[in-house]
């Protein structure tokens, strides 16, 4: 059984701009299957609608056509069962909480004890290395300390998917390069199906078994490249970045993206269109 | 946190002592008889009938309230004062329950919002003065087992009649404050309204909720004074405002302390809510910020 399935989606959005109603054709007749335990990352232009489709797997939106599957399940089942953990570009973080009580949060809604609770708040803080902050509130830490606690928070149910929404987006390279390596660490130790949108080719590189390439007007997946893995000890390790193994598959992805969205009058001759 | 607690106050007593020597200033320099223009009054008269002496009043405030012995004036007023602010919190307490549920159901149902709205902001427009009697005559006939329905009850159902409507429309506005993130956040977790409500909203909404519970406090308070004199009620610090004024002309030092007394009030009622505030300050973290 696939993590992720998603057969012939169409997303429509209806603009209302004065008094004349539009429609935006966000995606248009995706499909895209993630293995149990497989890492993809979606990498496209803005509105390309890669974010429409993670909404659309997470079932925070209704596709308008065509059908999503998540274990098996529709999209809207898996939801209420609870079968993915979600991270979002802002770490959406409550300030009222403390971080352990932010970490507890999907277990309390759901009913958990306190002692359980607590238990597993204080496993996840240990995993993403902020024991000594689990008694601080989210204004007193930094936005990488925030997103890794947003990532313990997804992790709260041992979830078999992630669901990544630009998650380091907003942080700065070094912070950014660091928590990557961390996310392959967690995701190794947790074996659970990733799919992480983002728009950093070297991130979504590093991160993913597959990168998936989208291109705007409408949404369409253009080219998935199977990423090149290098034969080091670690996946997480950051000599990854500096093999040739990883440049091929930064020029793949690179190439995909470009083969279609450079297409422009300038920067490409005539007639070298990809399709 | 101690001395940022103390400015505060040093201020305020500073503003209070300024507002005073401005007073005395414009009894000094005025002239007597005000300044009128074609029969309207700008400018009040200076004559000690009219504007006092501070230090008159406050001396008056230590005399007894009638004759040579008896009561203080200040013991008068603050007893009036302790009555009409247990009228006033049960009032705002009735005012925020109404206002709390109006706002939940506002939020949870867009028709509701759009139906009520405008019966809400159009309430508001109702004068206390017609309202008072009508109040005080459906209070008459209402029979409730043992209980008597009595003057102050009236006093305190106008009051949360305007209390009430600052508080539904800052909860409303406090309810809405979440962030759409954290909105799918909540979804993706399967929970329902209920949840959301509880986990969510309610705590994003409590420094809205503190604000509109200040102003509500205020409107609860001078509706109660209010509705005091136009009901009749006895004891309160709006019939003791009535009273000392028909004295005025033969003392109108007196009339000045249950006004300052209505203000004593006041300062209570937004201490107390800033105490509240104090104990929910993990919830105004974004706040501070």
């Amino acid at each position: 059984m696939s993590a992720v399935e998603v057969a012939d989606v169409t997303k429509v959005f209806e603009t209302k701009a004065g008094r004349a109603a539009s429609t935006v054709r966000a995606l248009d007749a995706v499909s895209l299957t993630v293995a149990e335990g497989e890492f993809v990352a979606l990498i496209g232009p803005s509105g390309c609608g890669k974010s429409t489709l993670m909404r659309l797997i997470a079932d925070l939106d209704e596709p308008s056509a065509g059908e999503v599957r998540v274990f098996g399940m529709p999209a809207r089942q898996a939801r209420l069962e609870r079968a993915y953990g979600i991270a979002f570009q802002q770490s959406g973080l409550l300030p009222w909480r403390t971080v352990r009580a932010n970490v507890e949060l999907p277990l309390q809604l759901h009913g958990a004890s306190a002692a359980d609770r607590r238990a597993r708040a204080d496993e996840l803080i240990e995993l993403v290395g902020l024991a000594e902050f689990a008694d601080r509130h989210p204004d007193q830490l930094s936005g990488g300390m925030q997103q890794r606690v947003a990532i313990a928070r997804a992790l709260a149910e041992h979830p078999r998917l992630l669901l990544m929404d630009e998650p380091f987006g907003a942080l700065d390279e070094m912070t950014r390069e660091r928590l990557q390596g961390e996310l392959l660490r967690i995701r190794a130790e947790t074996g659970a199906a990733v799919v992480f949108v983002t728009h950093s080719i070297p991130e979504a590189v590093f991160l993913a078994d597959r990168v998936v390439v989208m291109s705007p007007r409408p949404g369409r997946i253009t080219d998935v490249v199977e990423v090149e893995r290098a034969p080091v000890a670690s996946a997480a390790d950051d000599a990854v970045r500096e093999t040739d193994a990883f440049f091929r598959s930064v020029s793949a992805v690179r190439e995909a993206l470009h083969g279609r969205q450079g297409a422009t009058p300038r920067a490409a001759p005539r007639g070298a269109e990809a399709r | 946190m101690r001395a940022r607690g103390a400015r505060p106050l040093l201020l305020g007593a500073l503003g209070a002592l300024g507002l005073a020597a401005l007073w005395e200033l414009y009894k000094a320099l005025g002239p007597a008889e005000g300044v009128a223009l074609g029969g309207t009054v700008l400018l009040p008269r200076t004559t000690d009938l009219a504007m006092p002496h501070v230090w008159d009043a406050v001396a008056r405030a230590f005399q007894p309230a009638t004759g040579a012995a008896g009561e203080l004036v200040v013991v008068a007023v603050a007893r009036a004062a302790a009555q009409t602010l247990g009228t006033a919190a049960i009032g705002l307490l009735l005012g925020a329950v109404v206002g709390v549920l109006l706002a939940l159901v506002m939020q949870r149902f867009r028709l509701a919002d759009r139906a009520m709205l405008p019966w809400l902001i159009l309430s508001q427009t109702v004068p206390l003065i017609a309202l008072a009697p009508l109040v005080v005559a459906w209070g008459g006939r209402l029979e409730l087992g043992a209980l008597q329905w009595e003057r102050w009850m009236s006093v305190a159902v106008i009051a949360s009649y305007l209390a009430f409507f600052p508080i539904a429309i800052g909860t409303l506005r406090g309810l809405r404050a979440p962030e759409q993130e954290h909105l799918d956040l909540f979804r993706a977790q399967g929970v329902g309204w209920w949840g959301t409500l509880r986990f969510l909203r309610l705590p994003a909404a409590v420094p809205q909720l503190l604000s509109s519970l200040r102003l509500g406090a205020a409107t609860a308070i001078i509706g109660t004074v209010v509705a005091e004199v136009s009901t009749g009620a006895r004891g309160g610090i709006g019939r003791l405002i009535v009273e000392y004024a028909q004295s005025g002309s033969s003392d109108p030092a007196k009339a000045w302390a249950p006004i300052a007394g209505a203000v004593v009030m006041g300062l209570v009622a937004a201490g107390i809510v800033a105490l509240a505030g104090l104990a929910l300050r993990d919830y105004r973290r974004a706040e501070a910020r």
